[in-house]
């Protein structure tokens, strides 16, 4: 795609922001302002450091920055304007312009190729003929007419072979030749951004030192990117006449559908500790902080909230929702606005239900601050309450509210698959790894088995959040001052 | 003295392994050529600092070090039934070691609280050392048990064995340890800091006990600890060690009354017991060497007053001292080169720098009649529940009935046991516990009481120190905001917050101007101290309580502090209300001193009274537990 | 010890009546009951009437929480708060949407479901105190790190992987074991059981085996495991005497509370594997949008997550021995 022409479509289009799309930008936003105070703040730059020595924390925290960047550029939304009408002058002329239902992201852009190209049905990674059979008429040398059933050839995959059987040589010359290619187009995009990276790096590096700039953290975040540029080199440069993962029922490309379950899995990932994390750090401390009443209240409250079944109270709200959103139809201009709300809802809920965790931790944290010399300290000179909590027991539970997000992520991730399973996770016109996985489950009964819907989301769900699960791990052990030590 | 001594410890070295990024080993030294002998029946005391390295040294005796430990060299021969093959325990295997353990060589710890099973039955625990080393039946291994808890002095052994840790209190819990450490039957028992966690009561009567059994049994104790006092009285021979060696050794008389070694000599001058009241401690500089920082040659060197160029260039050598003692076993040993030398400055008396200490004659303190009680829970029922069906609020009094007086300019010592109220009381002073009873009167205006509303900015006349210098600065802080929290909180012009303001503070109390940017973590123990001390100082209180501040410090430390302490006294006009157990502090720094048991105060008086003529049974009984240096 | 047991069931009403809150919230706050009614006739059948016909065979054409129009104190009784709610302490469910009994329903669907969760939970707990105390016996050695590793990967696999895998390899390729199914004679039963029952300890092992494992690590750290070994213990006896009890308490915390809730079932596998139980039971009436069964559902899993504190803090005390109950 010309980046000349995708200015143009951004320019002429309307913009469309979806609340999660500004939540997630707010994530990003808050992220990087996180970074600016842990690159001011000595001590903080140590602390990071330490996790940015492990390989596979760095390999992770890459695989993620990827993964986020892809929902980034996925959560910029818009709708095209439709073509003026010729045989109207007048519409012509006036200046209101039209715009398609249909909501689309800049990520939508980038992979047009992979969006607008159907097949019929199902078809295998790498295939140029169709899963399934159907009934080919042909027409006999002696010119008598046979209807045999066979695979046909793809519409879409294949068109670089001529029309018939593509033999095995051809097949795989072809395939080989791509592989080479994105190969190299991978490894020389990489080099020269590589470059500008490194170039930029040296010079910043007089400015400020970074926890980055450990020589562990630069080398595997250049191996890490290096494959992945090569693997996004090969992915191209292999759709540009096949389908990677093969297609589905509805002959959509398999690959295009993880990518962008992964905008949902962050969205699910991230936007509930929006909730979580004011409720469960006010209602946590100050338990834990004033005792007495204060505490019974609180205490009652998360006891009754962690007394009913996760599982049930998600589906009640859901439910609840539900029957809201279908009773108001006239709330939303275009389905996506309505998936999106629906989106919002569940991870409102899931935030809501998910809090008490946290508070029980913070509050038994708090209970034992509270009784530590500096705080007293403070108390002997009439520091204020709340001014206590923000200033000097805040800041020192700020580890655990960091781990607790990190650890919350990659549970969120598989809970957004089962509840999807369930019925009460996202809404259906969505792409999220719950709603695939729960289409795919009958295809393993398919002759022949369909299994690569449901490994493409597989494969995806899991380096997601295995990423999540050992970045996680890393920062425990460098911020949880609790936690042991390899020696 | 047998001539055969039970273990013999030659030229023991150990490293710490660290991994770094690259994964390159590095080995930093942590002890280095400790040597000595342990007789039997006799105790060999190890002396020295925090991380010198001394509990390190049993912990490689024992072969209980962490992994990634690594001894660089050394014998540690074990006698066995032959004399001429002594058993190398650091060549043997680990399932021989294993029946050394516990069985010839046994260790008692320092936290009996801790070091103990919680959920094991006291009884069981010893049984276990019986079973696995003495391999009695059943009923044997039980009345086993119960001679051992009755040797110990646990009053009623069957109860104490069918017991858990929790169930038994501090002082119990260490003799069940000691139980369960002569289970085995041991020669050589290593008691490390034995007593450091209990009161002084109770730590004479411990020590009493190691004492008398190791003459029953004729062990050899090695007595691991920090205390002077302690090795004064109750050991033969002393190691006293410093980063990781052992500086000097001999025989106590010779090494307490005629110090060969720089260190030794500061550590005994450093004591507040030997000062007179008023006078200047000894304060070495600096701090002991953390691991990994030590330097090459004379590690005490760069502290050390007596140092001659020739130290820092090559490592001192061993020299052996002339001892007063006519019959002389033991050599008295030395790692200095100026060992012996007469020109060496003399510690102990150091300038009397005899501060002017002036006293009003007005109570700028007052606490009338206090009593203080937890409201001991409301019976488990939430809010609002407990208000309906709860059990009335228990009110325990921890303290009943104080009375006390402070005058401007003047120490106060609150001393007692642990649990006796002396910290409620500070804490009611500052107001952060409710009073149940009496009143508080500072500067002529009450603070607390029935009724009293205080009146604003009352929080700037008294100001507290904490025991531990790591849990009373905020880790998050920058020294900065550390110091200009109270200012602030209490409205004070900004000037007082100013940077010129803050570094004249850390000016006042010895640190240099660019602390204010560093993080608490960046300081010593002894430094943190005295910020605390800055902190409490920017409000510029009238009364300042001192709650144990150098409990948890060295004793070269503690001089600093105590120093530091006096010096501001005598500029400020500050009043102390000093909380301590430790009666050579109290000797030093008090003016008056009030004896407090069980929450009341049970005498009181000037300092020179209370030592010299105690009135009350438990003042007594405090004063005879205190290990002197004779 | 009874007046505890008395004190904590006290404590348990205002907690039930507070989901009770909730959920009739969730319910009839957030959505009127017309709003239901709509969703259940469908799109074609609804008429004003056929909406009130709906409501009244169902109780919900009742005010929520006062009744103005009744007397004395139905004007608190016949509210649709009181009826659906309250009654609910007193074991009624009600009707489901096809009109069966819940309760009746509930006391059938208890034994399948009995019948996977709790072999999934004894061997799942045995086998993952197990395989935690075999990582830290060999820590620091190869063994814990690539034990430490497949936990992770584990944890990182979405359960519904393993059921659908776990399916399509035993049952379909292999052909071992029925795909799904159940039958009441549990000497029969048990190859339909196998599967679900391995996959259900497979999918949770590697995250309860870390956990335990960071817990029996912590307390290998303590001051009364370097005391055991001072005695001449070896490893194997310092950890399975000593550390072994020790690190039991914390790990019970997280087990013991979810015993009573074994009879909920498992939501996934038994709808996977066709299992009868009160997992299949409550996702139907999630997809049906039943919201009489979902609110018993609900009630019922309080009640056993409550039985289930209680039941935790009774267990303390048997292993604790510093814990008393008051």
């Amino acid at each position: 795609m010309d980046p000349i022409d995708l200015l143009n479509i951004l320019r002429d289009s309307l913009w469309v922001c979806l609340v999660t799309d500004a939540l997630l930008w707010l994530l990003f936003a808050a992220f990087v302002l996180a970074l600016v105070v842990i690159l001011r703040s000595p001590l903080q730059r140590q602390v990071w450091r330490q996790v940015f020595q492990q390989r596979l924390a760095v390999v992770s925290a890459v695989i993620l920055a990827v993964a986020a960047s892809f929902a980034l550029l996925d959560s910029i939304h818009f709708r095209q304007p439709l073509p003026a009408l010729t045989d109207d002058p007048g519409a012509a002329e006036s200046t209101q312009v039209r715009y398609a239902v249909e909501v689309n992201s800049v990520l939508d852009l980038l992979l047009r190729g992979l969006r607008s190209d159907y097949e019929k049905t199902y078809s295998a990674p790498l295939a140029v003929n169709l899963s399934a059979l159907e009934p080919v008429t042909i027409t006999l040398p002696d010119g008598d007419v046979e209807v045999r059933r066979e695979s046909p050839r793809l519409k879409v995959a294949g068109q670089a072979f001529p029309p018939g059987p593509v033999s095995a040589s051809v097949y795989w010359t072809d395939v080989a030749t791509r592989i080479a290619l994105g190969t190299v187009g991978g490894l020389v995009s990489f080099g020269i951004l590589a470059f500008i990276g490194l170039a930029l790096h040296r010079w910043r590096r007089l400015v400020t030192p970074s926890p980055y700039s450990h020589p562990v953290a630069r080398r595997w975040t250049l191996i890490t990117l290096g494959l992945i540029f090569v693997l996004v080199g090969v992915m191209t440069s292999l759709s540009n006449n096949f389908h990677v993962f093969g297609t589905d029922k509805v002959g959509q490309d398999v690959l295009y559908q993880v990518l962008k379950s992964l905008r949902t899995a962050l969205v699910i990932g991230l936007v509930p500790t929006l909730v979580t994390l004011p409720i469960g750090v006010v209602l946590g401390l100050a338990a834990g902080y004033f005792r007495g009443k204060v505490d019974d209240v609180i205490q009652y409250v998360y006891t009754t909230v962690s007394a009913i079944p996760g599982v049930l109270l998600i589906a009640a709200a859901v439910l609840s929702i539900q029957v809201m959103l279908d009773n108001h139809p006239e709330w939303f201009a275009t389905a996506v606005e309505r998936g999106d709300v629906r989106l919002l809802a569940l991870c409102i809920i899931l935030g809501m239900t998910s809090w008490t965790g946290i508070a029980r931790l913070l509050r038994g944290e708090s209970l034992k601050m509270r009784e530590y010399e500096y705080v007293q300290a403070a108390r002997a000179f009439g520091v204020s309450a709340g001014r206590i909590l923000l200033r000097h027991i805040l800041p020192n539970v700020f580890p655990i509210i960091l781990i607790t997000m990190v650890m919350e992520f990659s549970t969120l991730v598989l809970a957004e698959a089962v509840l999807s399973y369930i019925g009460i996770g996202v809404d259906p016109t969505m792409f999220s790894f719950g709603l695939m996985i729960n289409n795919a489950r009958m295809e393993l009964s398919r002759e022949p088995v369909v299994w690569w819907t449901l490994t493409a989301a597989f494969i995806f769900m899991v380096v997601l959040v295995l990423a999540a699960n050992i970045l996680a791990d890393a920062v425990r052990d460098a911020l949880d001052p609790r936690s042991e030590r390899p020696s | 003295m047998s001539t055969q001594p039970l273990l013999q410890v030659r030229d023991l070295s150990l490293a710490f392994a660290r991994q770094d990024a690259q994964g390159n080993t590095t080995l930093t030294d942590a002890l280095s050529n400790i040597q000595f002998d342990l007789h039997a029946g006799e105790t060999l005391a190890l002396l020295g600092e925090s991380g010198c390295g001394k509990s390190l040294t049993s912990l490689a005796m024992m072969r209980l070090l962490p992994p990634n430990a690594r001894y660089q060299s050394g014998r540690l021969l074990l006698k066995t039934e032959d004399p001429r093959r002594p058993e190398d325990l650091l060549r043997v295997s680990e399932a021989r070691m294993r029946q050394i353990r516990g069985h010839r060589m046994a260790m008692i710890f320092q936290e009996p609280a801790t070091s103990l099973n919680p959920v094991m039955r006291i009884g069981e625990q010893i049984a276990e050392v019986i079973r696995l080393h003495r391999g009695l039946d059943q009923q044997s291994t039980q009345r086993e048990v119960r001679i051992l808890l009755d040797q110990v002095g646990l009053p009623d052994p069957d109860k104490a064995a069918a017991a858990y840790p929790f169930e038994l209190s501090g002082g119990m819990k260490q003799r069940a340890m000691i139980a369960m450490a002569l289970a085995g039957d041991p020669q050589i028992l290593l008691a490390d800091e034995p007593t450091t966690a209990l009161d002084v009561t109770l730590q004479a009567q411990i020590l009493d006990l190691i004492q008398s059994l190791q003459q029953q049994r004729q062990m050899g104790v090695l007595l691991i600890t920090h205390d002077l006092a302690v090795v004064a009285s109750r050991a033969e021979r002393v190691a006293v060690m410093y980063a990781g060696q052992i500086v000097e050794s001999g025989a106590v008389s010779d090494v307490l009354h005629n110090p060969a070694h720089p260190y030794t000599r500061a550590l005994l001058a450093a004591l507040p017991e030997r000062a007179g009241h008023g006078e200047s401690l000894l304060q070495l500089p600096g701090r002991v060497p953390s691991l990994g920082h030590w330097p090459m040659t004379c590690r005490f060197a760069p502290r050390c007053a007596d140092q001659e160029p020739h130290c820092l260039m090559e490592s001192p050598p061993q020299v052996v001292m002339p001892s007063e003692q006519t019959i002389s076993v033991v050599p008295h040993q030395v790692l200095c080169w100026r060992a012996g030398d007469e020109a060496m400055r003399a510690y102990g008396d150091s300038g009397s720098v005899n501060r002017r200490r002036t006293f009003a004659e007005s109570a700028v303190l007052e606490v009338r009649d206090l009593q203080v009680g937890y409201e001991s829970s409301h019976g488990n029922w939430p809010w609002p529940l407990s208000h309906w069906f709860g059990d009335k609020a228990i009110q325990k009094p921890v303290v009943d009935g104080v009375s006390l007086q402070l005058k401007a300019g003047e120490t106060l010592a609150l001393v007692g046991e642990s649990g006796c109220g002396k910290t409620t009381i500070a804490r009611a002073i500052l107001g952060l516990q409710p009073l149940s009873g009496g009143e508080i009167v500072l500067d002529g205006a009450p603070i607390a009481g029935q009724g009293v509303r205080p009146q604003a900015g009352w929080r700037r006349n008294v100001q507290m120190v904490f025991q531990d210098p790591f849990a009373s600065l905020d880790p998050r802080q920058r020294i900065r905001t550390i110091l200009a929290e109270g200012p602030r909180a209490l409205g004070l012009a900004p000037a007082t917050t100013t940077d010129a303001a803050l570094c004249a503070l850390l000016e006042r109390v010895g640190l240099a101007a660019d602390a204010l940017d560093r993080y608490p973590h960046e300081f010593s123990g002894g430094q943190r101290q005295r910020i605390a001390i800055a902190r409490a100082l920017a409000v510029n209180p009238a009364v300042l309580i001192c709650d144990e501040p150098t409990s948890a410090l060295d004793v070269s430390v503690q001089a600093q502090i105590l120093n530091l302490l006096l010096d501001l006294q005598a500029e400020t006009g500050m009043a102390y209300l000093f909380i301590t157990h430790n009666f050579g502090v109290v000797r030093y720094l008090a003016d008056r001193v009030a004896v407090m048991q069980a929450g009341r105060i049970v005498e009181s008086g000037s300092t020179r009274d209370i030592f010299e003529q105690p009135q009350q049974t438990y003042t007594k009984a405090l004063l005879a537990s205190v290990p002197v240096i004779r | 010890m009874l007046r505890y047991f008395l004190r904590r069931l006290f404590y348990a009403v205002p907690i039930l009546i507070g989901v009770n809150l909730i959920t009739f919230a969730l319910f009839f706050m957030v959505n009127s009951p017309d709003d239901m009614a709509r969703m259940q006739l469908g799109v074609k059948r609804v008429t004003p009437e056929a909406i009130q016909q709906w409501k009244a065979a169902r109780g919900y054409d009742k005010p929520l929480f006062i009744n103005d129009a009744a007397a004395g104190v139905q004007q608190v009784t016949d509210t649709i708060f009181f009826d659906k709610s309250m009654r609910l302490f007193a074991g009624e469910f009600g009707r489901s949407e096809d009109g069966r009994e819940i309760s009746q329903e509930i006391r059938q669907r208890m034994g399948p479901s009995l019948a996977i969760a709790l072999p999934t939970f004894l061997i799942g707990l045995g086998l993952t105190i197990s395989l935690a105390l075999m990582l830290v016996l060999f820590r620091g050695t190869w063994l814990d790190r690539t034990g430490v590793v497949i936990c992770v990967g584990l944890m990182s696999i979405s359960s519904l992987f393993f059921i659908i895998g776990g399916q399509f390899v035993f049952a379909r390729v292999l052909k071992l074991v029925p795909i799904s199914g159940y039958e009441s004679n549990p000497w029969t039963a048990w190859h339909f059981l196998i599967l679900p029952v391995a996959v259900s300890i497979v999918a949770s092992i590697g995250g309860s085996t870390r956990w335990y494992r960071t817990i029996f690590l912590e307390e290998i750290g303590r001051d009364y495991v370097r005391t055991a070994r001072a005695k001449g213990l070896s490893d194997a006896r310092v950890l399975f005497g000593h550390v072994l009890r020790n690190g039991l308490i914390p790990i019970l915390t997280g087990v013991v509370v979810v015993i009573p809730s074994l009879f909920l079932g498992s939501l996934l596998v038994e709808s996977f594997f066709g299992i009868p139980g009160l997992g299949s039971y409550t996702i139907d009436a999630i997809a049906a949008q039943d919201f009489a069964v979902v609110r018993a559902m609900v009630f019922l899993g309080s009640v056993l997550y409550l039985v289930g504190l209680i039941l935790t803090d009774l267990s303390y005390t048997l292993v604790d021995p510093r814990i008393r109950l008051k």
